[in-house]
C-alpha cells in the first residue's frame, strides 16, 4: 500500500469541461477513497502551474478556442514529461485532439498538439452526435458505453493504436476505429462522462497506480445504467 | 391596435392558424398552437412581419430565466395600462411567437421569450425591439454546439441594426461580448452564478480574469484585448443603483431566488426603456408569484409539492441554492429528449454533493443516470425511473408533508399538463 495520496489532476475544466468530463476525476477519487485509498483532486486552472508528479491526469472536452488554448499552455507546461515519468492520462475528445500531433481550428488553420498521441484530428464538416459503443481491442474491458459529440475525424500513425472497434456510433470517424492507446495515455471520443458509464476503464488507470489487487465495489447502480444505455443504442 | 394592418393574406392565414390550433387542442389537450402557428406560416411566409408590425416589440433572450423574465416585463407593461401579448408558455420559436401574436391582435405591446440561437434569424422581422439578453451557458450540448458561437451570432445580428435597445447583463463576458454589437445598449450589473463557460474571451481567445471570484459584481477584463466588464448599473442587494449611486428602484420580485432578483432588475431597466414608470414596473414584479407553473406549490396525494424547474447545470445550482433552506425531501426528474438535451453528462457539472444528508429521490427517464451521478456524491437516493405516471404515483405514495421537485425541462412540462388535467 502507498504511503501518499494518489493525485488525481483535473487539467484546464474552465476550458475542457464542457460536457460533464470532470466527473472522470471524481470517478476516480471515489473509487479509490472506497477502497481506503486516499486520493486528492487537484484542479489546475489555465493560469496556474500544471504540476507534473500527479499520478493521472484528466483532460475534458472543449470548444474550439479554449482548445488551441489548452494546447499551447500544456505544451509551456510541459505535460509531455509527466507522461515519459509514467503518469496516467485520460484525454476525452478535445482533450483527445489536443495530445495528438495536429488539429484544425476554427478558423481552418492547423495547430501543433503535443505530439503525445501519434494521430492527427481533421475536421469532418458535420457533427457526429449520438450514442457511441466500442468492443475494446486494446484491453480486455467489458464493451464501452458513452455518447459521443464532435466533429472530429482522428486518424492513427504507427506508434498508436485504437482503444475499441465501434459498434454503434462513430469514434474516431475512420477505419471502425474508437479512441487512441499509447502507453498510459488513452484518449477516447466516449462522454458520459466515460468513466461514469465504464467502471472497469476506471480501474485500469487505478491498477497502473496502485496494483492489480482492486477489491471489488458495489457497481449495482452503474449496471443498470450500462444495461439501459446499451439496449437503448441498439 | 396595431398601426399597420396585416395584409389580408395573413389575416386570413391567421385566422386558419388559430382555427387549426383549436382543432389540435381537441386532439391533444395543451398543444396545438404551434401546429396552429405552421398552418398560417405556410400560407403567408411573412407572418411575423406583418404581425409584428405597429406594436411595440420587447423581447427577453438567453439561457436561464427567459419565462421568468418576460412573465416580469408583462406584469410591468399591464400593470402601466398596456394591453400585452406574450409567450410566456416557452413556445419561444418562430412559430410560436406567430401563434402568439395570432391569438390577440389588438395587443399594443408585446413580450416575447426568443429561444437564444432564434433570436438572429427573428430580430429582423420585429420593429424597435428593447431587447433584454440575460446569460449565456451551456445547455442541450448536443444540440447547440457551442455558447460563444450564439454570442458571435447575436453580435453580428444587433450590427445589423440601428433601432435597437439592449438591455444586458455586465457580468456575463459572453452577452457583454454580444450585446456590444448594438448601437445602444444599458448594462446592468446583475451577477452571474455560473462561470465556467465564461473563461476564455468571446471576442479573441484570451483568458478572462476576475478581480474576485466570490463577488457578485466582481470586476472582470480579458488579459489580451480590449472586451471587459462595462459601466454599468448595480444590482447590490436589492437596490438597483444608477452609475452615480443613486438608488433607482428596489427590485423584490414574487419569486424566490437570488437569480430572479438579477432577472427583474433587467427586467425592471427594460421596461424603463418601453417608457414605464419605474416604481409600477417594480411594483408589477412583485406580484409575479408563479411563472408557467414554476414555484407553485400543488397538492399531489397528502403532499405539498413545490415546483422547481433546472434546464441545465447554471439553472441547477440556483435552485439548489434555492431549496437549501429547507429540510424536505428532495424529488430530482431528469429526462434525456431532444427538448431537454440528449446527452446528461452536464449532471457531472452539477454539485449534487451538497444534497448530502437529505432523502433524495431520483426520477425520471433517465433516473438510473442520475443514480450513477449520487452514487458518486455518496448521496442515496430511492430510483422511481420512468414517465409521469411514474412520478406522480411515487409522489403519491411519499409519506412527507412537503416536497421540493426540481426537474428538468420535459419532465416538469409533462408533469405540469398532468396536473392541470386532472
Amino acid at each position: 500500500m502507498r504511503e501518499s495520496a494518489v493525485r488525481v489532476c483535473v487539467v484546464y475544466p474552465e476550458l475542457l469541461g464542457t460536457y460533464g468530463d470532470g466527473g472522470n476525476a471524481v470517478v476516480l477519487a471515489q473509487r479509490l477513497r472506497w477502497r481506503d485509498i486516499d486520493a486528492e483532486l487537484v484542479s489546475v486552472a489555465v493560469d496556474e502551474v500544471l504540476p507534473l508528479d500527479c499520478d493521472v491526469y484528466v483532460l475534458g472536452g472543449g470548444e474550439d478556442a479554449p482548445q488551441s488554448l489548452a494546447a499551447l499552455r500544456l505544451a509551456e507546461h510541459g505535460l509531455a514529461r509527466a507522461v515519459d515519468a509514467g503518469a496516467g492520462v485520460l484525454a476525452i475528445c478535445a482533450g483527445l485532439q489536443v495530445l495528438g500531433r495536429t488539429f484544425t481550428a476554427a478558423d481552418g488553420s492547423t495547430v501543433e498538439g503535443l505530439g503525445i498521441l501519434d494521430c492527427t484530428t481533421r475536421p469532418k464538416g458535420s457533427r457526429m452526435i449520438g450514442e457511441l459503443v466500442a468492443e475494446p481491442t486494446a484491453f480486455a474491458l467489458p464493451t464501452l458505453t458513452g455518447f459521443e459529440n464532435h466533429g472530429g475525424i482522428t486518424e492513427l500513425g504507427p506508434e498508436a493504436r485504437p482503444l475499441g472497434r465501434v459498434v454503434t456510433g462513430n469514434g474516431n470517424g475512420v477505419g471502425g476505429d474508437e479512441g487512441v492507446v499509447q502507453g498510459r495515455v488513452i484518449g477516447t471520443y466516449l462522454h458520459g462522462p466515460a468513466l461514469a458509464r465504464n467502471p472497469a476503464l476506471a480501474d485500469l488507470f487505478l491498477s497502473w497506480i496502485v496494483g492489480d489487487d482492486l477489491s471489488p465495489l458495489d457497481d449495482t447502480v452503474i449496471e443498470r445504467l450500462r444495461t439501459e444505455r446499451l439496449k437503448a443504442a441498439r | 391596435m396595431p398601426a399597420v394592418r396585416p395584409s389580408a393574406r395573413t389575416r386570413v392565414a391567421a385566422a386558419l392558424g388559430r382555427s387549426t390550433a383549436r382543432l389540435a387542442r381537441v386532439v391533444r389537450p395543451g398543444g396545438g398552437s404551434v401546429i396552429g402557428a405552421r398552418v398560417t406560416l405556410a400560407l403567408a411566409p411573412n407572418a411575423l412581419e406583418e404581425l409584428a408590425a405597429g406594436r411595440r416589440i420587447a423581447v427577453v433572450s438567453g439561457t436561464n430565466g427567459k419565462s421568468t423574465t418576460t412573465a416580469f416585463l408583462a406584469a410591468a407593461g399591464t400593470a402601466a395600462g398596456h394591453e400585452v401579448v406574450s409567450n410566456i408558455e416557452g413556445a419561444n420559436l418562430r412559430t410560436g411567437i406567430v401563434a402568439t401574436l395570432s391569438q390577440k391582435r389588438a395587443a399594443d405591446l408585446a413580450v416575447l421569450e426568443i429561444d437564444e440561437l432564434a433570436l438572429p434569424l427573428l430580430l429582423p422581422a420585429l420593429p424597435s425591439p428593447v431587447i433584454t439578453l440575460l446569460n449565456l451557458s451551456r445547455d442541450q450540448l448536443d444540440r447547440f454546439g457551442e455558447v460563444r458561437t450564439i454570442a458571435a451570432s447575436w453580435r453580428a445580428a444587433l450590427e445589423a441594426r440601428d433601432d435597437a435597445t439592449v438591455v444586458a447583463n455586465a457580468d456575463d463576458p459572453l452577452v457583454v461580448w454580444g450585446a456590444s454589437g448594438a448601437a445602444d445598449v444599458t448594462f446592468v450589473g446583475v451577477g452571474l452564478g455560473w462561470r465556467l463557460d465564461a473563461a476564455s474571451c468571446p471576442n479573441c481567445g484570451g483568458r478572462i480574469v476576475m478581480a474576485d471570484r466570490q463577488a457578485v459584481n466582481a470586476d472582470w477584463w480579458c488579459d489580451t484585448c480590449e472586451l471587459r466588464r462595462p459601466p454599468c448599473l448595480e444590482l447590490d442587494g436589492a437596490e438597483l443603483r444608477d452609475q452615480a449611486g443613486v438608488v433607482v428602484a428596489t427590485i423584490a420580485p414574487g419569486v424566490p431566488g437570488r437569480h430572479n432578483v438579477g432577472n427583474a432588475a433587467l427586467a425592471v431597466v427594460a421596461a424603463m426603456k418601453l417608457g414605464i414608470d419605474v416604481n409600477v414596473a417594480a411594483a408589477a414584479m412583485a406580484d409575479v408569484s408563479s411563472v408557467a407553473g414554476r414555484y407553485q406549490r400543488v397538492r399531489v396525494g397528502d403532499t405539498e409539492v413545490r415546483l422547481l424547474l433546472a434546464k441545465n447545470p447554471a439553472g441547477w445550482a440556483e435552485m439548489l441554492t434555492l431549496t437549501s433552506g429547507a429540510d424536505v425531501p428532495l424529488v430530482l426528474g431528469i429526462n434525456a429528449r431532444i427538448a431537454d438535451g440528449k446527452d446528461p453528462s452536464w449532471l457531472w457539472d452539477v454539485e449534487y454533493e451538497r444534497c448530502r444528508g437529505r432523502r433524495v429521490v431520483a426520477a425520471g427517464e433517465r433516473a438510473s443516470d442520475l443514480a450513477v451521478r449520487l452514487h458518486y456524491a455518496e448521496v442515496p437516493c430511492d430510483v422511481w425511473g420512468g414517465d409521469v405516471d411514474a412520478l406522480l404515483r411515487g409522489l403519491r405514495t411519499l409519506d412527507a408533508p412537503e416536497v421540493d421537485l426540481i426537474a428538468n425541462y420535459t419532465v416538469f412540462a409533462d408533469l405540469v399538463r398532468e396536473l392541470r388535467a386532472r
